[in-house]
């Protein structure tokens, strides 16, 4: 999953067979803030058209997953749906919501900060006045229930992964690879550098709406220091969200 | 509460349903049973709706101990019987509904005919829901008993306290069980990623399923398939069925609990007709694969629902299996020590 930017874009998306009960409808094959747009476009407008049938849409990068009920409904129905709604499908940012989120840089909270910095070229100081300072679409969710891919990253932080990957990674690591970032949801295996961590839970059974982040949602990052971090950890443990996100109206407000 | 008490977990089972398709857009694997028409047959024969959650049994089966008034239980998918403990005790078929009663102890042993089968109990398993179904998917902790596999000493609480007495029904035709014949593949959606000499051994040539095998997929062995556009791919979606491919060549067959994207190619699917016979397969069972077009793939999910309809349309009345132990009691409840003297 080398994502590299590019002007390919394609807007007439190719269909692909995915057995019997998905489809896939790749606008390109690389990560690009245009193709993506298109992605999340097309999800939107195709949950709106209320086709009977369609189990889920999976946004990826650059491709739609429509996964389909094949007794309900014939894949060539979909196509024709996703055709007809072609035309209205907009490459501009159409709204979403922006999360803030809290973020202890550094130190056991962030064991690569120094590393990230030495590799770059920059301060620690400006690893993280780079990171806090950019807004980051959520491309696609995947890897683990709630994890975002978020992009894209200036390209003065743009690192490969780690050749070694971690055996555990704790949960709310804020990490980047490549030119995306992302928020490990609970601790798992990882090759992404790790810059600090996050006391908010993305993904908490106990809430109504464990999952968080969602595709097409945006991202930024602030930093905060250790008791607020043990302040809100605290909230967190007891199942509090801590944050909440703002509404974005209008469109073409881009990254 | 009521329920079955497990006395031995055996190999680790997990509660399973119809599994939660609907969020894999927040990166939430389906999950749900590996097999869904055993599960619906399981579930047909004690008067469950098809996608009730049940215990999915892999490798050795539990032993449980009812601690309601009674139960009413159906072991599908293998052969193996239920075999009742103690000295009243003795085998109860597979492929029918059984009634127990409080304190009846009873042992599901080795399953070497399968690679799943499903213990249903009437009314269902009732765990609480997460995003619509009870599947365990414990890589994150998500369904069933807090998320992870069924352990000793764990209570799989029913919804009621008793069942009704009733004719206990049998499933005689297990020819689904047994369908024979190279696995149908849709090609797609990167077979562009792979030579052609590849994807033509693909489909002539023998894979064996290796031991690395679990919820989340199979590792098969067998010739390389060579990739001719590298082994990365931008993240795409996966779909339950798919066949991927990382860089070592060697098939891997994605089962319920697979990740909801991934950035491996995938060369084909196994169509959704043929998925619960995956989920059927064992270490060192030989495959073959067959390429069919999407929609003879739609026309074969509608048969095999016709199919498994009638499975469940031609059950048969069971003998009655006396639980003696169970009357036993029950007489010298009433007769002796009535709790409503």
């Amino acid at each position: 999953m080398p994502p590299a930017a590019s002007d390919e874009t394609s807007t007439n998306p190719r269909f692909l067979a995915a057995g019997d009960t998905a489809v896939v409808v790749e606008f390109g094959v690389v990560v690009d803030h245009a193709i993506n747009r298109r992605v999340t476009s097309l999800g939107r407008a195709l949950r709106g058209a209320g086709l009977a049938g369609i189990v889920d849409l999976v946004p990826t990068f650059r491709s739609l997953m429509v996964h389909f009920d094949p007794t309900v409904v014939r894949r060539a129905e979909i196509e024709e749906t996703v055709n007809a709604l072609l035309p209205e499908l907009s490459d501009e940012a159409d709204g979403g919501r922006l999360w803030r989120v809290p973020t202890v840089y550094g130190g056991d909270y962030g064991p690569d900060l120094e590393d990230v910095a030495r590799r770059t070229g920059l301060t620690p100081e400006k690893v993280v006045e780079i990171h806090s300072g950019g807004t980051y679409e959520c491309y696609m969710m995947g890897f683990m229930p709630g994890l975002g891919y978020l992009g894209i990253l200036p390209d003065e932080l743009a690192l490969p992964r780690r050749t070694e990957p971690r055996v555990r990674v704790p949960g709310g690591s804020v990490s980047i690879a490549t030119n995306l970032t992302n928020i490990y949801t609970k601790e798992s295996p990882g090759g992404w550098h790790l810059l600090g961590r996050t006391p908010i839970e993305l993904f908490d059974l106990r809430r109504a709406e464990p999952i968080l982040l969602n595709a097409g949602d945006s991202v930024q990052f602030y930093e905060i220091d250790e008791p607020t971090y043990r302040e809100m950890r605290a909230r967190a443990d007891e199942g509090d969200p801590v944050i909440a996100p703002e509404e974005i109206s209008g469109s073409g407000e881009g990254a | 509460m009521s329920g079955l008490r497990v006395v031995n977990a055996g190999f680790a089972p997990t509660i399973q349903d119809r599994g939660r398709p609907h969020v894999q857009h927040l990166g939430v694997p389906p999950s749900g049973a590996l097999d869904p028409v055993a599960l619906a047959i399981a579930n047909a024969l004690v008067g469950n709706a098809p996608g009730a959650a049940a215990l999915e049994l892999r490798v050795m089966g539990p032993t449980l101990e009812v601690e309601a008034e009674s139960v009413r239980v159906a072991l599908v998918g293998t052969v193996a019987a239920i075999e009742v403990q103690g000295e009243r005790g003795g085998p109860v078929d597979a492929n029918r509904s059984v009634r127990f009663g409080r304190g009846t102890k009873f042992r599901i042993g080795g399953l070497s005919d399968t690679g799943v089968a499903y213990l249903a109990i009437e009314g269902g398993i009732d765990v609480p829901e997460i995003y619509g179904s009870r599947a365990t998917y414990t890589r994150s902790q998500i369904g069933g008993i807090e998320g992870r596999a069924v352990k000793d000493g764990d209570l799989l609480p029913v919804p009621k306290s008793a069942v009704g007495e009733r004719s206990e029904t049998k499933c005689a035709d297990l020819d689904w069980a047994r369908v024979q014949g190279p696995l149908r593949v849709v090609l797609g959606p990167q077979d562009d990623f792979f030579s052609a000499d590849s994807i033509a051994g693909l489909f002539a040539e023998t894979y064996t399923c290796t031991r690395e095998a679990d919820r989340m997929g199979i590792r098969l062995d067998g010739p390389a398939l060579k990739h001719v556009k590298g082994h990365d791919i931008v993240s795409d979606g996966i779909v339950t069925g798919a066949i991927q491919v990382p860089g070592n060549g060697m098939p891997i067959l994605l089962l319920a609990d697979h990740q909801t994207t991934g950035g491996y190619p995938k060369v084909g699917t196994v169509i959704s007709a043929d998925v619960p016979r995956l989920g059927r397969l064992r270490p060192g069972d030989e495959i073959r694969f067959e390429e069919i077009s999407v929609e003879e793939a739609q026309a074969a999910r509608a048969e095999l629902e016709v199919a498994t309809a009638r499975v469940i349309d031609r059950f048969v009345r069971a003998g009655a299996w006396l639980d003696e132990a169970a009357l036993y009691r029950e007489n010298l409840v009433s007769g002796v020590v009535g709790p409503m003297d």
